[in-house]
């Protein structure tokens, strides 16, 4: 029996992620919002970074691009630039959007063009070890930190809001189905959207931080997200440990595509 | 009469993490003897689709059963 989303995969299950890896139920997630979207296959563009989430443009059944280290953004700006039609999903890891592509993120999110931001936050670099990466919370515990982190963690919703982005939402992978939504409204929204996918990596992470299980992770995340309604009745201290969850922050702002074609014209006009 | 429902389990592509016997609120899955899962209570599934929503390896398909699929 096929289950709805399965066109959007090549077919060459399984893939390559750990027993519990949280990019598993993104993936699906993004399958199956992209069913409720029902964009033809052939007009959505996938650019992913590098890491373990970004393996994810070699499974799905889109144009996919798998780009280098942090420069998702830029190869998908390109991308939107020369072909409007295109919806243009891009799919990157906490390291990859906040430190090694920490510049072309709040560039993108500066220009407001069209396309779809997704970062999966682990709290962790997988791929290479479990070294500790600019989302890690602080006071958890990672191979490069084995008595707790002292860094103060980004707060990537409020970094995406500052730096110009006019959708920015936040979900979880406990909390999929809500994931699927926000990914939905995220892509309809015109203007550059970023949607955080707080994920488990139970391998390096959950280890290191008395969370053996995957299923540990996942209660994890049921026990510590509040949503940005019931967080606006609750105070700062309450706050400190939780992560919110739900749309935070929408709005419109001129389109970097539109305006391209406005000083394309005038240019035209001028000769 | 309540309704039924059929859990279709790809146990190939299973890597045994055990989210869905966690997530699962009415027992239906259980754990086989190497660690992946099995259907144990199909009678008991109410086809709230936890385990095909968070199985990281796409191996359920949770279908409301046919009448004569008993």
């Amino acid at each position: 029996m096929e289950a709805v989303y399965e066109k959007y995969f090549r077919g060459n299950l399984p893939h390559i992620w750990c027993p519990g890896c949280g990019n598993g139920i993104v993936m699906s997630a993004i399958a199956r919002a992209l069913d409720k979207l029902n964009y033809p296959q052939d007009d959505v563009l996938f650019i992913s970074g590098i890491g373990c989430s970004s393996r994810m443009s070699g499974y799905m059944d889109l144009n996919t691009v798998h780009t280098a280290h942090g420069r998702a953004l830029a190869f998908a700006t390109g991308a939107k630039v020369c072909e409007p039609r295109l919806h243009v999903f891009v799919l990157m890891g906490d390291g990859d959007a906040a430190a090694i592509g920490g510049n072309h993120f709040i560039h993108a999110c500066r220009r407001n063009i069209d396309m779809t931001a997704i970062v999966i936050n682990n709290s962790i670099y997988g791929m290479t070890g479990g070294q500790f990466s600019p989302l890690t919370p602080t006071g958890k515990r990672a191979t490069t930190a084995p008595y707790g982190s002292i860094d103060r963690a980004f707060n990537l919703v409020a970094l995406a809001e500052g730096a110009g982005a006019t959708y920015v939402a936040r979900g979880d992978v406990f909390h999929a189905v809500q994931l699927t939504n926000l990914i939905v409204e995220a892509a309809e929204h015109k203007g550059f959207s970023v949607v955080e996918a707080v994920s488990t990596c139970p391998v390096s992470f959950g280890r290191y931080n008395d969370m053996p299980e995957p299923a540990d992770m996942m209660l994890w995340l049921r026990d510590n997200t509040v949503t940005v309604q019931q967080a606006a009745k609750m105070s700062e201290e309450e706050l400190a440990d939780k992560i919110i969850i739900g749309k935070h922050y929408e709005t419109e702002a001129v389109e970097y595509g539109d305006e391209m074609a406005r000083l394309l014209a005038r240019a035209k006009e001028a000769e | 009469m309540a309704k039924k429902f059929k859990v279709d389990l790809n146990q190939k592509t299973c890597k045994a993490c055990g989210i869905c016997m966690a997530l699962c609120p009415k027992g239906v899955l259980g754990k086989r003897h190497d660690g992946k899962a099995e259907v144990v209570d199909e009678a008991a599934c109410i086809g709230c689709q936890n385990c095909s929503v968070h199985c990281p390896d796409f191996c359920f398909v949770v279908k409301e059963a046919a009448a004569d699929d008993k």
